[in-house]
């Protein structure tokens, strides 16, 4: 339980990469995962400038390879579309291993694969070098609604203490002979998630009044006083430029 | 139930990065943030200034909700989504508040789902799944308010609703702007029949959770707001 302070994907460290400022890293990988998405299906040199690109980063952040390939496999039930593509889609067809493939959706299901890979990658690599704490900071610098910005800081304090409530409740189900096989005996189940509920909101009103107790005003105090230099930024965003410059080649041989 | 093997592939309605095309990316972001706004705005005149801890707490519910997985075909298994619930327990404005930051969470900190496909997914599971959810429950106003029993039917009826339309949210983004040429009628049967059974699941534990939690405070149900029977007073007889 380190709520507050770390996450799964989170891998501590002093790398350059991890000391940048959240902000620079949350703009440089939004701009770099929108170049990625913008670039032509067929422009598949420029795919693989985006994965140097990022094994760039990793060297630089100390991110082991291993570690990245072991925790992309989240993106495969994203792509579960892609294993039908060739075979329904529309369009001349390919003779591959003996299979009658669609030339268009075999391009399509490149394509998703391609972008959505890339996509986890630089989601990774964003999660892997920021603590939580600084992302929460990295939102408010940069503006996010500040209701919002509030809204995810309570429930990041607040989620392992529901999760840990859910799951003593479990426990004690489980240990009063409780053995969830089948549909008709969900309902003790769910009405244990009710009394969760009930006890959250409760927590809620709880958390409010104490937070009343000691001086809260309504919005949330500035998280870290210290400022962004504009050498920052452009250190940061040197990776985002790379790929702006990868998506414009791939525009121009396209 | 619940019981969901961790083995089993987990069918999420997240999108990845390069399912939709870049223009039809920028609408539905755009859609997203003017439809979290208007909830921002709506949710604040609700809970005033109690908004940021309740609703803070609610979704941190709806995150350790969003862990239970359910068996829905041999080898896979569904998860929660929570809209309709959420939906019906603190009304649409806050509950579409809370899933919506729950993906941007999970985008930012575990990698699900694309970033730039987030305003899409936000559109279908933040505020399609909730308002659709919420509007079978205004739509049986009658059954809801009769009974208890009423209430679970709804509450069922909304969480199916609910999943599939978000399912049909996906189809229609999917339509307007999918990176490969499919036909539309195999990506709506698939997504549809896929999630008319997640949808099974989800109205299932909607019910039986807001029967559970209409039976210990019925004064938290949104969708039971105003509906509290007036104090009757029995004295006995005296007439002072």
């Amino acid at each position: 339980m380190a709520a507050g302070h770390a996450h799964p994907l989170y891998r501590s460290g002093d790398s350059p990469v991890h000391r940048l400022p959240p902000e620079v890293k949350i703009v440089a990988a939004l701009v770099g995962v929108c170049c990625v998405v913008a670039t032509p299906r067929t422009a598949f040199g420029v795919f693989a400038g985006y994965l140097a690109l990022l094994a760039g980063i990793w060297v630089l952040a100390e991110l082991p390879f291993g570690w990245i390939l072991r925790r992309s496999v989240i993106e495969l039930p994203f792509v579960a579309l892609v294993v039908l593509l060739p075979f329904t889609g529309e369009g001349p067809r390919v003779d591959v291993l003996g299979l009658s493939l669609s030339e268009p959706g075999l391009h399509g299901a490149w394509n998703i694969l391609a972008k959505g890979t890339l996509g986890v990658l630089t989601s990774l690599t964003l999660a892997g070098t920021t603590p939580l704490r600084d992302l929460l900071l990295g939102l408010q610098r940069l503006h996010a609604p500040q209701l919002v910005v509030t809204i995810a800081t309570l429930m990041l304090r607040y989620v392992d203490v529901i999760a840990a409530e859910a799951q003593r409740m479990r426990i004690a189900r489980i240990s009063r002979g409780h053995d969830p096989r089948f549909l008709w005996q969900a309902g003790a189940t769910a009405r244990g998630i009710g009394a969760l509920f009930v006890r959250s909101y409760e927590r809620g009103e709880r958390v409010h009044l104490a937070m009343l107790s000691r001086g809260w005003t309504g919005t949330l105090p500035q998280l870290s006083d210290r400022r962004t230099t504009a050498r920052q930024w452009l250190t940061g965003l040197v990776p985002a430029a790379a790929a702006l410059g990868l998506a414009v080649t791939g525009w121009v041989i396209a | 139930m619940v019981a969901g093997r961790t083995s089993d592939v987990v069918v999420a309605m997240h999108m990845s990065d390069g399912l939709l095309d870049a223009p039809t990316v920028a609408v539905f972001w755009a859609v997203a943030v003017v439809g979290l706004a208007i909830c921002a705005a709506r949710a604040r005149r609700e809970l005033d200034e109690r908004t940021a801890p309740m609703a803070g707490l609610v979704t941190a519910f709806v995150f350790a909700v969003q862990m239970i997985n359910f068996p829905i075909l041999p080898g896979a298994s569904g998860h929660l989504l929570g809209g309709a619930l959420v939906a019906v327990l603190v009304g649409p404005w806050v509950g579409a508040l809370c899933v919506a930051v729950v993906l941007v969470v999970q985008a930012l900190l575990f990698a699900d789902g694309g970033l730039t496909t987030l305003g899409a997914s936000i559109v279908n599971m933040a505020l399609i799944s909730t308002f659709v959810g919420y509007g079978v429950i205004v739509a049986l106003r009658g059954l809801t308010r009769r009974s208890r029993g009423g209430l679970v039917a709804a509450a069922f009826l909304a969480g199916l609703v609910g999943t599939v339309a978000a399912a049909l949210g996906f189809v229609v983004e999917y339509a307007i702007g999918g990176a490969a040429p499919v036909d539309l009628g195999t990506v709506l049967g698939l997504m549809v029949g896929l999630h008319a059974l997640i949808g099974i699941g989800e109205g299932l534990i909607t019910a039986a959770t807001v029967g559970a939690v209409a039976a210990i405070r019925p004064d938290l149900v949104y969708a039971l707001r105003g509906s509290a029977p007036v104090l009757e007073l029995r004295t006995t007889g005296s007439t002072s």
